[in-house]
C-alpha cells in the first residue's frame, strides 16, 4: 500500500472553507486576534502547572514532572458521526465482556474454531485465577478507552481496545476545564456536550457492582501504586472527584474476609476497588511476589465474594495486539451482527504467509510488538531509516509471534495553534466508556491525541504527543 | 479518612510551618547583622542552632556569616530544614493527601513551591534579601489563606492545625531555649545594649516585637519576654497558645470520632499545668530545665498523635 500523500483535515474542505462541524468554531477564530490567541496558548501552559496536571516519565528522576502540551484548537465531532461511533463503541464493549466471560468460563469461541486455542492458552495475560470465576454484576472491564481513528468523512477505525486500565480520562476533563477558563464565550455560542458528569458515572458504574459481602452503601476506593506513578495526577484526581478514598497497598489489608483501609478510626472494610496497578502487582501471593503495590490476599477475597476490583483481574487477554486481529470475529459471535465500527487489516507475523508480505513490505507497514504500548517497541516503515528497516527485520525473523504488522494509515488532521498559525497535525480519539449492570456509559468527548511533529503520526504523549479538547455538538 | 492522609496533611502543616519559623530567623538574624556587626557571627550561630542542623552547616561551612547562613536556610537542598528542602517536602505531601485538600489549598502549596523555585534558584545578595523573605512570606501567607477560607472544619483541617501548631511549639521553646540565658533574672548585664539586642532578636524571631511593645510598652525586660511568649493566651506564638489550639483540635476529633484518645488526655493535662505555672516557679525550676522539658512533652504528645491516628500502622 502507498503512502497517501493527502490526509483527510477534520476543519476544512480542500478549497479551505471550515466543514460544518467547525463552522462555528471557525466564524469565532477568523474573528479573534492572532496575538491573543497566541498569548492564551501560553496560559494554558501555566494553567496546567499551577493545576499540578504532570507526569512523571519512567527513568527520568522523580522529581522530573512534565507537562503533556495542550493545544488551544479543539476538536469538533458533529452530532450525528459521534451517535453513529457511540453505537459501534457498545456494541464492541458488549462484545468484549461477553468474550472475557466465555474465555473464563466455557470457551465457546475456541470451540467453535473462530479463535485459536493456542493464542488464549499461551498468553501471558490470561489469570488462570480467574477460570470459573464470575465478578460481581459479571463485569469484567468497567472501563474501556477504546482508540480510534479517522481516514474520511465517515472512515473511523479502531486501532485498539484498552481493556485494563485505560489512561489519560482526567485530560478529558481538565482539558474541557481549561477551555472554559480561557475561552469562556465559546461556550455560550457554540452547544458542546458536557463531559463533567463523567466522575459521578464513574462512581455510580462501581457502586454499582458492589459484591456480595456488601451491606449498606458501597465504599468504593481508588488504588495508585503512589505519587511516583507516571499517571499519580491522574489517579488523585478521580479519588477526588468521587469523594472517595485514594488508597495504596500499604494502607490496606485483609480482615475478617474483606480488604480493609487503614483509617484514622481503625480498619474499615472496601467494597468497589478501582484499581490503577497492573495485575501482575495486584496480590504478591497469586502474581509477582515481589510487589510491594499490591494487597496479600486479596485474590482470595475477590475469589470469594468479598470485594469488587474494576477493571477484573485478566481482561488484558481481550486487548492484546494478537487478539485484535481477531475482534470483527469475537464481535459477531457475541452480538450476533456484523461489527458496525471497522478493524484496521491486520497481519499476524505468527503466520508465515503474514510475515512473508510484512517483511517483503515493511517499509509501507506499521510493525507493533503484540504486549507493548505506550508507542515503545513500535516501526512505523514510511518514518523508518535503512538500518533501523533491517534492525528491525532481524527482530521479526527471531521473534515473528512478538509482533502484528498493520498498513500506515492516513490519519486525519485537525489544525494546531503553532506560531505561523493553523498548522495540520494528525491525530486519535480516546472516548470513555463505562460499564455497570444498568448499561454502557459513553461520554460524550474523550481524548484526543495530536503528533505535535509536522508529519509525525506517532500520538504518545511519552513520544512528543499533545491533546486537545474534544467536543461533540449538541444535535 | 485514611490514616497515611491525616499523617500526610500533619507532616505538610509541620513543614510548611517550619518553613516559615526559618525564614523568620533568617529576617531576625539579618537585622542583627546589619546593625551590630559586631555580635553577628554569634548571633548567626546561635539561630542556626535553634534550627537544629549545626552539624550539618559545620559540614559545609567554616563561617557564620550572612552569606553562609542565609543560604544554608534558605535555599541548600541538602540541608533537610532549609526553606526550599520544606517547602518542596510540603507540596510532596499535598500531592500525596491532594483529595483532602481543596483544589485552593492545593494550588497555592503548588505556586509557593513553584514561585519559591525560581526566587530561591540562585543565590541571593544581601540587598535582594529583604525582598526574598517577603517572598517566603507571602506565599505562606497564601497556602494558610486558601486553607481558612475555603476548607471544611472537619477532621482534615483538625488534622492540618495540629501540625501547625506542634511545630510551632517546637520551634518557640527552641528560640527561647537557645537564648535562655540572656532572659535570667539574675544576669549581670541586665539592660546593657548587648541584651537589648539579644532580645530584639527573640522578639523579632517570633514576629512579635510590635506586639510586645503594645502589651508590655517601653524597654523590654527578660521576664516579661519570657512570661509573653510562654503564657501569654493572646500571642498565636506561645507555648500556652500551642497547646490549648492542639487541645482544642484533639477535642475536635475526639467529638467528630465520638471517642476521647491518650493524645488529647496529654493535652489537656500540658494545657492545665501551663495554667497553673506562673514565671515565677519557672524560673525557681529552672527556665532551660522547664523548656527541655516542654520540648520533650511536645514530642510526646506529636508521637501519640502519630499512634491514635494511626499515621503508619
Amino acid at each position: 500500500m502507498e503512502t497517501p500523500s493527502r490526509f483527510y483535515d477534520e476543519m476544512h474542505h480542500e478549497g479551505g472553507a471550515y466543514r460544518d462541524p467547525y463552522a462555528d468554531y471557525g466564524a469565532w477564530f477568523d474573528g479573534e486576534d492572532a496575538a491573543r490567541l497566541q498569548r492564551m496558548s501560553g496560559e494554558a501552559e501555566a494553567f496546567f502547572r499551577r493545576t499540578g496536571i504532570t507526569f512523571n516519565v519512567y527513568g527520568e528522576e522523580a522529581a522530573a514532572e512534565r507537562l503533556i502540551p495542550f493545544d488551544v484548537v479543539p476538536r469538533v465531532i458533529a452530532a450525528r458521526e459521534w451517535d453513529r461511533l457511540v453505537k459501534g463503541i457498545e456494541q464492541r464493549v458488549t462484545a468484549i465482556n461477553a468474550f472475557l466471560h466465555d474465555i473464563y468460563h466455557r470457551q465457546e469461541i475456541i470451540r467453535a474454531g473462530r479463535v485459536p486455542a493456542a493464542l488464549i492458552e499461551n498468553n501471558e495475560a490470561l489469570i488462570p485465577q480467574m477460570m470459573g470465576m464470575a465478578p460481581p454484576g459479571d463485569i469484567y472491564t468497567h472501563i474501556v478507552g477504546v482508540d480510534l481513528v479517522r481516514t474520511g468523512p465517515d472512515e473511523f477505525f479502531v486501532l485498539e481496545d484498552n481493556a485494563r486500565t485505560p489512561s489519560g480520562v482526567s485530560y478529558m476533563l481538565e482539558n474541557r476545564e481549561t477551555m472554559l477558563q480561557l475561552f469562556p464565550e465559546l461556550f455560550s455560542r457554540i452547544p458542546v456536550r458536557s463531559v463533567q458528569s463523567y466522575p459521578r458515572n464513574l462512581h455510580h458504574s462501581l457502586a454499582a457492582c458492589a459484591p456480595p459481602a456488601c451491606t449498606g452503601k458501597p465504599v468504593v476506593a481508588v488504588l495508585t501504586p503512589g505519587i511516583y506513578n507516571s499517571a499519580y495526577y491522574e489517579h488523585s484526581f478521580l479519588a477526588d472527584q468521587m469523594a472517595v478514598e485514594l488508597v495504596e497497598g500499604h494502607d490496606l489489608r485483609v480482615d475478617n474476609g474483606r480488604i480493609a483501609m487503614r483509617t484514622t478510626q481503625g480498619y474499615k472494610p472496601i467494597d468497589v476497588l478501582y484499581r490503577r496497578v497492573d495485575d501482575e502487582f495486584l496480590d504478591p501471593l497469586t502474581f509477582n511476589p515481589d510487589s510491594m503495590l499490591g494487597v496479600p490476599g486479596i485474590m482470595d477475597v475477590y475469589r470469594a465474594g468479598g470485594i469488587t476490583i474494576a477493571n477484573a483481574p485478566g481482561t488484558g487477554i481481550s486487548d492484546d495486539k494478537a487478539i485484535y486481529s481477531y475482534m470483527p470475529d469475537i464481535v459477531e459471535f457475541y452480538t450476533g451482527k456484523a461489527p458496525l465500527l471497522k478493524n484496521v487489516e491486520t497481519y499476524r507475523c505468527a503466520e508465515p504467509d503474514s510475515l512473508a508480505y510484512v517483511l517483503e513490505n515493511l517499509a509501507e507497514l506499521v510493525v507493533k510488538e503484540v504486549h507493548g504500548s505506550g508507542g515503545y517497541g513500535m516501526l512505523v516503515g514510511p518514518a523508518a531509516s535503512r538500518a533501523e528497516l533491517a534492525a528491525f527485520e532481524a527482530k521479526l525473523r527471531a521473534r515473528p509471534a512478538n509482533y502484528i504488522a498493520q498498513p500506515t494509515l492516513a490519519l486525519s488532521t485537525v489544525p494546531i495553534l503553532a506560531e505561523a498559525g493553523l498548522a495540520p497535525r494528525h491525530v486519535d480519539l480516546r472516548p470513555y466508556v463505562l460499564v455497570s449492570p444498568d448499561g454502557i456509559k459513553v461520554t460524550p468527548g474523550g481524548l484526543t491525541r495530536v503528533a505535535l511533529k509536522e508529519g509525525s503520526l506517532v500520538v504518545n504523549s511519552s513520544q512528543g504527543g499533545g491533546t486537545k479538547d474534544t467536543w461533540v455538538l449538541e444535535d | 479518612m485514611l490514616g497515611k492522609t491525616a499523617g500526610g496533611l500533619y507532616w505538610m502543616f509541620r513543614y510548611l510551618e517550619r518553613s516559615e519559623n526559618t525564614a523568620r530567623l533568617v529576617d531576625a538574624g539579618f537585622r542583627i547583622a546589619l546593625t551590630h556587626s559586631s555580635v553577628a557571627e554569634d548571633e548567626w550561630k546561635s539561630i542556626v542552632s535553634t534550627t537544629g542542623e549545626k552539624a550539618a552547616f559545620n559540614a559545609r561551612h567554616d563561617r557564620y556569616n550572612s552569606a553562609n547562613v542565609v543560604d544554608f536556610l534558605l535555599r541548600d537542598t541538602t540541608n533537610p530544614s532549609s526553606v526550599m528542602s520544606m517547602i518542596e517536602s510540603a507540596r510532596t505531601n499535598a500531592r500525596l493527601v491532594r483529595t483532602a485538600l481543596t483544589r485552593e489549598v492545593w494550588e497555592a502549596t503548588n505556586e509557593c513551591y513553584m514561585t519559591l523555585q525560581k526566587t530561591l534558584g540562585q543565590s541571593i545578595a544581601d540587598r535582594d534579601l529583604p525582598q526574598v523573605l517577603q517572598t517566603i512570606r507571602q506565599q505562606s501567607a497564601l497556602v494558610r489563606g486558601a486553607l481558612h477560607g475555603t476548607m471544611l472544619r472537619n477532621d482534615i483541617f483538625n488534622f492540618a492545625r495540629l501540625g501547625t501548631f506542634v511545630e510551632r511549639a517546637e520551634s518557640t521553646a527552641r528560640i527561647l531555649d537557645v537564648k535562655y540565658y540572656v532572659l535570667l533574672p539574675s544576669v549581670s548585664f541586665v539592660g546593657t545594649s548587648l541584651d537589648n539586642v539579644q532580645w530584639e532578636t527573640i522578639l523579632r524571631s517570633v514576629s512579635s516585637a510590635t506586639a510586645y511593645r503594645a502589651m508590655h510598652g517601653g524597654e523590654p525586660r527578660a521576664r516579661t519576654i519570657a512570661e509573653f511568649l510562654i503564657f501569654e493566651h493572646q500571642l498565636p506564638r506561645s507555648l500556652a497558645f500551642c497547646h490549648g489550639k492542639i487541645d482544642n483540635n484533639l477535642g475536635h476529633l475526639a467529638m467528630e470520632y465520638g471517642q476521647n484518645s491518650p493524645s488529647y488526655e496529654l493535652s489537656t493535662a500540658s494545657r492545665q499545668r501551663l495554667e497553673d505555672l506562673t514565671i515565677e516557679k519557672v524560673f525557681d525550676g529552672g527556665l532551660h530545665a522547664f523548656l527541655q522539658n516542654f520540648i520533650r512533652e511536645n514530642t510526646t504528645l506529636a508521637r501519640q498523635i502519630e499512634q491514635d491516628y494511626r499515621f503508619n500502622g
